[in-house]
């Protein structure tokens, strides 16, 4: 049994830099690995088979085969990369940076058209659109 | 004899890192007894299974716990490859053995910094933390979460670590645990830390089989029971030995979390010098029929899987025993008679893991 063991750290810890990073200045590096959030990558390739949002285990992905609509709420995927994984022609792609965070909940939607390739943080997708609040129900 | 009075612990309390609920029977300091509450984050995820396709509730699998993520993947994959008969390729089972004991250093690490914070240790908390921290970039780079992993799948798992990155990691190990040395001495040789764990407590061998105990809380008191010696993943492969320690307190429950954290870090040394080279993955067909139970050892002991197919893609039934719900028992028998004071370690020292009780 022996006092103050924890002494010796306490010194090594004065004589030494700080062990978290210092964020405004030094911001975080991703590793190439690293799961940040789903993007679609070539929207002129996919084909609208909705594989991705058969297999998603949220829910989070709407594929509109009609409209060529690939849709993504943000706030529902847990970014597992199982639809990157599963999707045949290879168009979706994991980004290394988080989602930026969001001040309303409309801006949740990240909406894809295609084939030319529009980008909407669609407001408007949410209300008419009431597939959404459905597999909320669902799942609770 | 005192008045009695009930004091409410929790779910919202400073050292319980999940909401569990206690009611604290007490005379003066002295608590005669204690009726727990959980569910206040069920979640019904058992349930699910009959929602999603059986690959992909992996995922949701994972979200049973936040901090043993990877070894409820783990358990369900191996539980439905059990099912199916499927064999896995040996290098995959060498890197889930790796990544399953990073988990365990990093819960263990985890619960050493809960522990001190739980005796108002707030430095030796903070220390703890920022050697884990080390373990939580390994994951990074090489799984893509710091948290949930999402790399594990029926047959195998999705990422391959490459050589170089496996030999940078053996590195990276030295070094935790040569840093770790100086922090778990403190829980081990300091005489104020002693003062709130030796002798508090006590489970003894006998009551700690009676109350079907698991993990530390068991081996604390002498049992030598360690799922991981049934050789399931590359466990057969290795050279290894349950951790016991006899004296049944939260003394020796520590004791056994900080050797097994140095245990973890030579099973990874080894794995890395052993892993054969090859594929990672092998398709898998056909859908899970039949019932196949499993047992793994989690950080914080024995989980049990159960899972009933019938032949679709929709499994049937499927249920997970977590390791906390079988301390909880033990929690009940070494709260009475403790102080009011003592009842943070004590409930700390069972490592609950309310989220994968109420799943």
């Amino acid at each position: 049994m022996a006092f103050n063991v924890i002494n010796k750290t306490i010194m090594k810890s004065l004589f030494s830099k700080p062990a978290t990073a210092m964020y405004p200045v030094i911001k975080n590096e991703f590793y190439p690995n690293t799961r940040g959030s789903i993007e679609m990558a070539k929207i002129e390739n996919c084909s609208f088979c909705g594989i991705c949002s058969k297999r998603c285990p949220a829910t989070a992905i709407e594929v509109g085969k009609s409209d060529k609509k690939w849709e993504i709420d943000r706030t529902r995927c847990i970014v597992c990369n199982f639809c990157v994984q599963v999707c045949p022609k290879n168009c979706l792609n994991t980004q290394r940076s988080y989602t930026a965070p969001m001040r309303d909940k409309s801006s949740k939607l990240f909406t894809v058209y295609g084939p030319v390739v529009q980008e909407v943080a669609s407001g408007t997708a949410a209300q008419d659109n009431p597939t959404q609040v459905e597999t909320v129900e669902e799942d609770a | 004899m005192g008045e009695r009075t009930i004091i409410p612990f929790g779910p919202q309390h400073p050292v319980l890192p999940e909401p569990l609920h206690l009611d604290l029977i007490m005379e003066d300091e002295k608590v005669v007894g204690a009726v727990p509450s959980i569910g206040f984050v069920h979640r019904g995820l058992e349930k699910l299974v009959e929602k999603r396709d059986f690959n992909e509730m992996i995922y949701v699998i994972e979200r049973i716990c936040g901090i043993c993520s990877f070894i409820h993947g783990q358990s369900y994959a191996q539980t439905l490859e059990g099912m199916m008969g499927v064999d896995i390729p040996p290098r995959a089972k060498y890197l889930r053995t790796i990544w399953a004991e990073l988990s365990r250093v990093h819960s263990h690490l985890l619960w050493l910094g809960l522990m001190a914070d739980a005796y108002g240790f707030e430095s030796l908390f903070m220390h703890c933390w920022r050697i884990r921290e080390k373990v939580l970039d390994i994951f990074e780079e090489t799984t893509g979460g710091r948290v949930i992993f999402s790399v594990c799948k029926i047959g195998g798992v999705w990422k391959d670590i490459d050589n170089d990155t496996l030999n940078r990691i053996k590195v990276i190990v030295k070094d935790i645990g040569e840093e770790a040395k100086a922090v778990t001495d403190v829980f081990v040789r300091d005489y104020s830390v002693q003062k709130r764990t030796r002798g508090i407590g006590v489970v003894t061998y006998q009551e700690a089989i009676d109350l079907g105990a698991v993990g530390p809380t068991l081996r604390g008191s002498g049992v030598v029971q360690d799922m991981r010696t049934l050789g399931y993943a590359a466990y057969g492969d290795l050279n290894f030995e349950p951790i016991v320690e006899k004296d049944g307190d939260c003394y020796a429950r520590t004791v056994v979390r900080v050797r097994e954290v140095y245990q973890s870090l030579d099973l990874i040394r080894q794995c890395i010098e052993k892993i054969p080279d090859g594929e990672v993955d092998m398709k898998v067909k056909g859908n899970p029929s039949g019932e196949y139970i499993s047992r793994m050892e989690q950080p914080r002991g024995q989980t049990f899987y159960y899972a009933k197919g019938n032949g679709t893609k929709y499994l049937e039934r499927f249920r997970v025993r977590t390791p906390t719900f079988a301390n909880i028992p033990t929690l009940l028998k070494i709260l009475p008679g403790a102080d009011l004071a003592d009842v943070p370690v004590l409930a700390l020292t069972i490592d609950p893991c309310i989220s994968c009780t109420e799943r």
